[in-house]
């Protein structure tokens, strides 16, 4: 029981101290690159969302490229 | 102003923003109030599409944006499979999209509700989404559900006399797990993983199969397409973006499909991303697709009604495309006009290059020197024109 309660005490530290002891390696002040508007991920939503439509009228493939708007895109 | 003036101001201006983007990592924040008109312009294979598209964002509280979008394309000509059983087509599709979102410290919750409508088909999705900053904001995770309901429908009167056929509905169900980290002060990875389940009616009524038929003068026949109804898809994209040693980016990702129809296809990107003065920005980029055909995919079927399930669908033949792209966004107005506190104005091109590997040339179908089967395969370019200008308030 004891060492029940000893191995229960040890995750509970273990699991807090995991979460306290994350530091980020990048610092917000080291950033600045990372924040440039060439580095975003999608500059231009509405652009990347009508080829994506284009694409997955043509292509058998479909998701996780962000949105690709709705319809067919039958004819 | 002069151009000396212009480039310092501009300057001013991305080290502002990347400031804020900074103080982004500390607090979530929401993207600055915008204003989009959008011209886009496709043709290929057939078909001549222009799109015209207008999008407003207004933020009311730092943590409260409402979104509004408004998108219409119109369609000319027909593609190559559509024209095996239908004449020249004449369409427009209307979307309307409404989105708003809420940031609560690093939590930014997002709805959005899209309509589109056509004459002979109609898809309402309302999505939710969840985005969390984590680990001292090196780690930026993302959930997101989408639902989406089909009507589908077929015109069996002309272009401009349509009679439309209500054929079914579909339901599709999306899920999305995001991650986007990073991992050093130049380098940013991502991980983005979606589930897509579809029930319904998922055929296209515009398409036929095509079965050998001896009594027929031209050696085949036309038959109507059997999908199963249902499917899924698992789709993941692996991505990275670098910031070169001088001011440019470089971004590459790969992305793995596969589906319960058999379909599996590898896509690859490469960008690049190089700006100019703080005027100019000039990206090129590079994209390869392939995939195989679906298992119930033929170009021709050995007689009417072979297998339960049959499909002629251009989408569903093994294929595989490359796109060449290009994009060069310009800054103005860097001192504002009016509400406007500075505007981008954008023009995109890409060229797309579509082989298809079992997929047969229907201008060749039924001559004398070509038997059914035997007819060259199809291939086509297409050239997709973008022209926006966004301007921020």
């Amino acid at each position: 029981m004891h060492h029940a309660r000893f191995a229960l005490l040890g995750a509970c530290v273990l699991l807090t101290s995991a979460c306290s002891n994350i530091q980020p390696w990048v610092k917000p002040y080291e950033r600045d690159r990372l924040a440039d508007p060439i580095m975003a991920w999608d500059r231009d939503a509405i652009s990347s969302a009508y080829l994506d439509h284009i694409r997955e009228a043509r292509e058998g493939s479909r998701g996780a490229t962000g949105s690709a708007g709705g319809g067919c895109g039958c004819n | 102003m002069t151009l000396g003036s212009a480039r310092r101001t501009l300057g001013r201006l991305a080290v502002l923003t990347a400031l804020l983007l900074v103080r982004a990592t500390c607090a979530d924040v929401l993207p600055d109030d915008r204003a989009d008109l959008f011209y886009s312009k496709y043709s290929g294979g057939g078909m001549d599409i222009t799109g015209e598209s207008a999008l407003v964002r207004k933020k009311f509280t730092e943590n409260f944006a409402v979104e509004a979008s408004y998108f219409i394309d119109k369609v000319s000509g027909a593609s190559i499979d559509v024209l095996s059983q239908a004449s020249q087509i004449r369409d427009e599709r209307k979307q309307k999209t409404g989105t708003v979102e809420y940031v609560h410290d690093k939590t930014t919750y997002t709805a959005s509700f899209v309509n589109s409508v056509e004459r002979d088909y109609k898809a309402d999705t309302a999505s939710f989404s969840l985005k969390q900053d984590m680990f001292g904001d090196l780690t930026t995770l993302s959930l997101a559900f989408a639902n989406t309901n089909d009507t589908v429908g077929e015109n069996n009167g002309t272009a401009f006399a349509p009679i439309i056929a209500w054929l079914g509905h579909a339901q599709s169900r999306s899920y999305d797990v995001d991650l986007s980290q990073i991992i050093t002060k130049n380098f940013i990875g991502g991980v983005n993983f979606n589930v897509i389940t579809d029930q319904g009616y998922l055929a296209n009524p515009y398409r036929s199969v095509r079965y050998i038929d001896t009594g027929n003068p031209k050696g085949y026949s036309l038959g109507t397409q059997v999908y199963p109804d249902t499917r899924t898809s698992t789709a993941i994209q692996i991505e990275g973006k670098y910031y070169l040693p001088y001011r440019a980016a470089i971004t590459g990702s790969f992305r793995y499909f596969r589906d319960t129809w058999s379909i599996v296809g590898n896509t690859y990107e490469l960008d690049y991303t190089h700006p100019i003065s703080n005027i100019w920005i000039v990206e090129g980029r590079l994209r390869y697709y392939k995939q195989n055909h679906a298992d119930f995919y033929s170009d021709l079927f050995q007689y009417a009604d072979e297998y339960r399930f049959e499909g002629r669908d251009q989408d569903l033949a093994a294929q595989d495309n490359y796109t060449i792209g290009a994009k060069v966004t310009y800054a103005f107005l860097p001192n504002g006009w009016k509400i406007f506190k500075r505007a981008t104005a954008t023009f995109d091109v890409s060229r797309i290059t579509f082989h298809y590997l079992d997929f047969r040339n229907i201008k060749f179908y039924g001559l004398p020197q070509y038997q059914p089967g035997d007819e060259p395969l199809y291939q086509f370019n297409a050239t997709v024109y973008q022209i926006y200008m966004s301007m921020f308030f």
